[in-house]
């Protein structure tokens, strides 16, 4: 029995005459999708699996089509004669373009097998002589499928053969995904042997020496993993030391390594070739001299068996010594290994006439954490999840480690500069390169996984968001988060009334909610507060910080943000939030009143029209119906309405009216904070509100003139006491206008049901009088109410629940950490979320 | 949605004949928006007033909204509560004007089968208007009436009583007395309510140029303020208008200069803020007239823009250019004129703008070896954008200023960083020039969107800084005549790639050393003193 051993994802060329069993073959071994035939394929695009004069363009989709699956990483399988070597070239080139290896089975049978089942078949009509030809091709091809860049050749011959055949699937050398750490990963070492040993130490490990007192290998007592990025030698003091370590240490399996482009070199010495001694070679070369020809030996041995990357613990972590983009890792190939060990240059040196390289890091958008040396760097920087942690031992710097998963950083200086850098190693300038954000971050139609669910994101809101975050919302590095939109309750049944508490409470009682909490809804602008502690440097705004809209712009702009900031941060500093939280930053969730203050001129162009307007019309309509009347015209009917109506304005007047209220700059601005979403490296959406409601009231307590409390009500919904006093409590709150309430889950806005899933934050319930404000000065007449009764809510808490989720999301990823991107598609697409589409087809 | 029309001819009460409306019954009619009702407050010999009261039914201007896809007619400022908060219930607009025709068709025409003679004869007569929704003020309202041979009375309705420093609302109490034959009364209101409300609450097709000039006959030829009328009525569409205005000079006798119809644009300041939403056109934006002492009409500031930014790609060479932030198109109608173009992008961040610029461009109806030369992408300069790389130069015309300035950085890095075309032209206003602009307040930005104006120093500090830390040579100069003291209107400056080294490496080293060898930061042109 012949066993075909193919790695896990290659490109399968099977190759054979017509009527070898090629199809039969591939149905047996493979799952059909993954077989792509060229008949099938002519059939596609001619109607027919045997004109051949459709070839070219069925092989061109056949192509295209296993570009995709390859680009995917999934095993293709080619069922198609693949006997002229043009046809196996551009197979080849399809498994290059995506650093698969290319694999042939051939299927060689007799040629009377071939002829007996070719003449069988009705469809084909072709005679013995083409048979006769393919067979020739056959014979020629056999040997060239080698040199053809076919990496493994498999030739079945004969039918028994071929139906004993069995396929195996094997691993490739860089698919460490088993190995789950934990890891600790050791920057670029260049021989320097006694800080890698203190270095090691450093990190728990137990040295194990030789006879001659010399390190030959290393255990950690929590059994942890060293990874070496390479770059072991040269330059440095003891190179033949550090691999007398690292050897012991990856032959008895307590450290893994990758090479660098040093060891590269250094094989090609030991190999004989003629290469220049420069670069720390010669020192190198010089301590091996000293050492025992069979130690030599082995480090040659030792170097050829090392696999350029890997990818460790399930696919979340992958070192390369150069780094390592998304589209390599994992796959196998020249270019693979070239970037692995050298990186991508531009081509063009810089002004030390070293290599000018690519910044990759930059536009990295992979998931997998990307761990390598090879540029030394003073201090390791986080771009878009991977790190460099060459930090240039041997030129004097330290030597670094990174602990994996904790992303930890521990490093031990070196004992002296070894070796005078070529280029200084302080930084060139550069500033950090994750901050800059790409187009196609945001736009088009995106499917975003944010880990409490998943969204798409139509282009043509993509596009309407793109405009408004680009011309005016803050700084997106400093946008880390958006407020949700927030959905009303079920629409009341109780007569008069389009929202009432008894729905809300129903609505969460029917989401298995046993506790909420009723806030007061303030009724002004929504301000998200981002404050530092340091007035004058740190992250997020050259202002000590930022104050935005709901839709991300400036709140009032300068200088009365800054102003307001500074407010926020002395209350905040006398409150002593700033250490028993242990940060250096808050993001606070507020109200910001009055209305007017922000809403000012939308309240006069408004809704003070609309009033205006109604005001002054209906005493005139009553007049004139009135003279009407006393004509003796029955106009009874139609003057009792407009009376109802103007009545309707007058509280609609009121209603607005109320919310509005004299400002001078920050002078009657007051802020009604009831959120703590986070601080330094942490999310608080884990707390529940009686934690966040109890930091605002601290913050009232300390300047009662810039806060205004959140009034509120904890109600157990299954106490109907409690209940039916929270309905009164929210019927004096909306008598003379008052916005209503919010009710929330009271475990915090992460609240989630028993299935895990995330709750509604909350849910409005906002008042009769109010309310005509949004549905119109007259909306409670029975007509108007009958028909928003109707109003559909399912879109809004779909929407709600969505952009809650990607908020939440949004601060977990800048709690880890995360680069720039990740965090700034997902404020996107809240903001995509409440935007009109508009065309994105320009 | 009240309209009161009295007379004193005697008998008063044959004003019941003309509208075809009996004095002593409530007259009521289904409309598509609402119930009109017709009655009479008064009727007597000596005087007779009919009242026109539309009682709106907003529901049904909701379906109507719906149904009518995208045209939101009672929310002509996209404001989004506007379906439900609006003032169509109370105020008269175009909804009233509608309802008048539909109510007092006959009337309207001028026939009366009762009194046949007095519809054709002028009748004291007063007609008020409690709520008239009016862009303009009261003072258009008199520009617009008394010309016709009415006395106007037009006062500012408050915005609120309670808070009188909010001053007047967009209403006015309007009373019109004269002297005038009920149907040129009914004629002047069905065409001057929704010129004066101008926000049509229905779609504007070309069949409304025939409407406007049925009920225009005989005093819209020769009305003062026809055009604005005119451009009003037709719902702003240009096309429209004009096609209305020629219309309306042939009927007129030809003893006026053909170009006495020039849009006189007496209005901008009333319609500024319309079009909510899109952005405001960096190319065409709205910009003071020429200086005051320029005796000769030169081109306007924008054209000579376009002119040096053309020279100055030219001189450049490029054939592969990018007009980043295009807005309209106005450039990219030039650029596509010109072979030497083989390839031409134009990006802006407003769709709203590219479909401007698509219409403008035709490209609908260019062959299609020209349209393969042009390219109209959605594209935000703040953001890295792979498609623009490789291009010979790019024009950034007067596009920064509308760049908040904390986010110039990202801009820089976006365009010269990553984008690294061969050339960039720049353009912005020179705020020295704005004491130059009469009416143009000191400290006033020239544009509401511009986040900030720059003096001569400073955009040559910005153009050094960039130009140093991207690897760009600087050459400065000015655009619209050298003013010897606050230099040209518009600053100008081209930036032209010193090194080929490549994305993103350019380090301040690189550039220092290269300054010390004299191949950086050398300008060509001094700025102007």
């Amino acid at each position: 029995m012949t066993v075909v051993e193919i790695p896990e994802l290659a490109l399968v060329a099977l190759v054979g005459v017509s009527g070898s069993g090629k199809t039969t073959f591939a149905r047996r071994h493979f799952a059909p999708t993954q077989v792509l035939s060229s008949d099938a394929f002519r059939a596609m695009v001619a109607d027919d699996e045997n004109d051949q004069s459709a070839s070219a363009t069925a092989f061109d989709v056949l192509h295209y089509v296993a570009g995709k699956r390859l680009r995917g990483g999934r095993l293709t399988v080619v069922d198609a004669t693949n006997l002229q070597p043009h046809a196996r070239q551009a197979l080849v080139k399809v498994a290059r373009d995506h650093d698969v290896l290319p694999v042939a089975i051939v299927l060689d049978v007799p040629e009377a097998v071939a002829w007996e089942r070719t003449e069988a078949r009705t469809d084909r009509t072709f005679d013995r002589r083409v048979i006769t030809r393919m067979q020739r091709d056959l014979r020629q091809s056999l040997g060239r499928l080698a040199r053809e860049g076919f990496r493994k050749v498999y030739v079945l011959r004969g039918v028994d053969e071929i139906d004993a055949a069995e396929i195996r699937y094997e691993k490739l050398f860089n698919d460490r995904r088993e190995l789950t750490g934990p890891f600790d990963i050791i920057g670029d070492v260049h021989g320097c042997r006694a800080e890698l040993e203190t270095l090691l130490v450093r990190l728990g490990w137990t040295l194990r020496t030789d006879a001659d007192g010399r390190p030959v290998g290393a255990v950690h007592p929590e059994g942890r993993t060293a990874v070496f990025v390479g770059d072991l030698v040269d330059r440095g003091p003891d190179s033949p030391g550090v691999l007398r370590l690292v050897m012991g240490m990856v032959a008895a399996g307590t450290a893994i390594c990758v090479p660098g482009n040093h060891e590269q070199k250094l094989l090609r010495r030991l190999r004989g070739r003629d290469v220049k001694l420069t670069h720390g070679l010669a020192e190198t070369v010089a301590q091996l001299d000293a050492e025992d020809p069979a130690f030599v030996a082995g480090v040659a041995a030792f170097i050829d068996g090392l696999v350029s990357h890997y990818v460790l613990d399930g696919g979340r972590l992958v070192v390369a010594h150069a780094g390592l983009k998304e589209e390599y890792q994992g796959r196998a190939s020249g270019r693979v290994r070239s970037f692995a060990l050298y990186g991508e240059t531009t081509g063009e040196t810089d002004e030390y006439g070293l290599p000018v390289r690519y910044p990759w890091a930059r536009d990295y958008r992979g998931s997998a954490m990307v761990v390598y040396g090879h540029t030394p760097t003073p201090v390791p920087e986080w771009v878009n999840n991977t790190i460099c942690i060459d930090t240039g031992c041997v030129f004097g710097g330290a030597l670094t480690a990174l602990r994996y998963p904790d992303r930890e950083l521990v490093s031990v200086p070196a004992e002296k500069e070894h070796y005078p850098p070529v280029r200084p190693l302080v930084p060139t300038g550069s500033q950090r390169t994750d901050d800059t954000l790409e187009l196609t971050d945001v736009t088009g139609r995106r499917h975003v996984d944010y880990g409490y669910g998943k969204v798409t994101v139509p282009a043509e809101n993509s596009a309407a968001a793109l405009e408004v975050m680009s011309r005016f919302a803050v700084d997106p590095r400093w946008l880390v988060w958006l407020p949700p939109t927030m959905a009303p309750c079920s629409t009341s049944t109780v007569p008069g009334y389009l929202e009432h508490p008894a729905e809300a409470f129903a609505d969460f009682r029917a989401a298995g909610v046993d506790r909420v909490v009723c806030e007061e809804k303030h009724m002004g602008s929504r301000a998200v507060v981002l404050v530092r502690r340091e007035p004058d440097a740190g992250p997020f705004g050259p202002g000590g910080g930022v104050v935005y809209t709901r839709t991300g712009r400036p709140f009032f702009g300068d200088p009365l943000d800054g102003q307001l900031l500074d407010r926020v941060r002395r209350a905040v500093d006398v409150t002593g939030l700033w250490a028993e939280l242990d940060t250096d930053w808050l993001l606070l969730d507020c109200e910001l009143l009055p209305w007017s203050a922000k809403a000012g001129g939308l309240i006069r162009s408004r809704y003070a029209s609309v009033g205006a307007a109604g005001r002054h019309v209906l005493p005139a309509v009553d007049q004139v119906l009135a003279s009407a009347g006393r004509r003796g015209l029955d106009v009874a009917a139609l003057r009792d309405r407009m009376a109802r109506r103007a009545a309707d304005v007058a509280r609609y007047s009121a209603a607005y009216r109320r919310y509005v209220g004299p400002t001078d700059g920050l002078a009657g601005v007051t802020l009604a904070p009831f959120a703590v979403l986070a601080g330094a490296g942490r999310s608080y959406a884990d707390r529940d509100h009686g934690w966040h409601l109890a930091l605002a009231d601290r913050l009232c307590a300390v300047d009662p003139e810039l806060f205004t409390p959140t009034r509120r009500l904890v109600v157990e919904l299954a106490d109907g006491t409690a209940v039916a006093a929270a309905t009164d409590w929210w019927l004096a709150l909306t008598a003379d206008g008052g916005e209503g309430m919010v009710v929330k889950p009271y475990a915090g806005p992460g609240a989630v049901n028993a299935k895990g899933r995330l709750l509604q934050p909350g849910i409005k319930c906002r008042g009769r009088e109010y309310l005509r404000i949004i549905y119109g000065p007259e909306y409670t007449e029975p007509a108007q109410l009958a028909a928003l009764r109707k109003r559909s809510l399912g879109r809004k808490r779909g929407l709600a629940l969505t952009e809650h989720g990607l908020g939440l999301a949004a601060l977990d990823r800048l709690a880890e950490g995360a680069p720039l991107w990740r965090r700034h598609e997902l404020v996107f697409a809240i903001l995509a979320s409440e935007s009109e589409p508009v065309d994105p087809r320009l | 949605m009240l309209l009161t029309v009295t007379t004193t001819h005697r008998p008063a009460t044959d004003l019941g004949y003309l509208l075809v409306k009996h004095p002593d019954r409530m007259h009521a009619f289904d409309l598509p928006t609402g119930t009109a009702y017709v009655f009479y407050a008064e009727a007597s010999e000596e005087c007779c007033t009919a009242a026109l009261l539309l009682d709106v039914d907003p529901q049904r201007l909701l379906t109507g909204t719906r149904n009518r896809g995208g045209a939101k007619g009672s929310a002509p400022d996209g404001f989004t509560l506007g379906q439900y908060v609006n003032d169509r219930p109370y105020a008269t607009s175009s909804l009233l004007a509608s309802a008048l025709a539909k109510v007092f068709r006959s009337a309207l025409r001028g026939e009366s089968r009762d009194r046949p003679e007095l519809a054709g004869t002028p009748i004291p007569l007063e007609v008020r208007v409690p709520v008239l929704r009016c862009q303009g003020g009261p003072e258009l309202v008199g520009r617009l009436f008394a010309p016709l041979g009415w006395t106007v009375t037009a006062t500012a309705v408050g915005l609120d009583e309670e808070h009188p420093e909010w001053g007047a609302s967009r209403y006015v109490d309007l009373t019109l007395t004269g002297t005038l034959r009920l149907a040129d009364a009914l004629n002047h209101l069905y065409v001057l309510l929704p010129v004066l409300d101008d926000a049509k609450h229905y779609w504007v097709a070309p069949e409304e140029i025939d409407k406007l000039l049925r009920a225009g006959a005989g005093w819209l030829a020769d009305h003062p303020e026809r055009a604005l009328v005119t451009r009003r009525y037709l719902a702003h569409q240009r096309a429209l208008a004009q096609s209305a205005l020629d219309r309306l000079a042939e009927l007129r006798l030809a003893d006026e200069p053909a170009d006495a119809d020039t849009v006189t644009d007496s209005e901008t300041d009333s319609h500024g803020d319309g079009g909510a939403g899109t952005a405001p056109d960096p190319v065409t934006g709205a910009e003071p007239a020429n200086g005051p002492d320029t005796p000769v009409r030169l081109p306007s500031l924008a054209a000579q823009r376009r002119t040096a930014v053309l020279a100055a790609l030219a001189d450049s060479g490029a054939s592969r250019v990018l007009d980043l932030g295009c807005g309209g198109g106005a450039l990219l109608v030039d650029l596509v004129a010109d072979r030497r173009y083989t390839e031409i992008v134009g990006t802006d961040v407003s769709t709203a703008a590219l479909a401007m610029a698509e219409r403008r461009l035709r490209l609908d109806r260019l062959p299609e070896r020209q349209r393969d030369r042009i390219r109209l992408w959605q594209s935000a300069l703040t953001y890295r954008d792979d498609r623009l790389r490789g291009y010979d130069a790019a024009v950034l015309m007067e596009v920064i200023e509308h760049v908040d300035p904390s986010r110039l950085d990202a801009l820089e890095a976006a365009v010269f960083g990553h984008a690294q075309p061969g050339a960039v032209v720049v353009t912005t206003p020179n705020v020295e020039y704005n004491v130059r602009y009469e009416g143009l307040p000191a400290g006033q930005a020239r544009h509401h969107d511009h986040r900030f104006e720059w003096t001569r120093a400073e955009f040559a500090d910005w153009a050094h800084r960039v130009a140093d830390t991207y690897g760009y040579r600087v050459a400065l100069s000015g655009i619209g005549g050298d003013d010897p003291e606050v230099g040209a209107p518009t600053q100008l400056a081209v930036l032209t790639r010193a090194t080929t080294t490549a994305a993103g490496q350019q380090t301040v080293g690189t550039v220092a050393e290269q300054q010390a060898t004299g191949t950086v930061g050398d300008d060509e042109k001094e700025v102007p003193a």
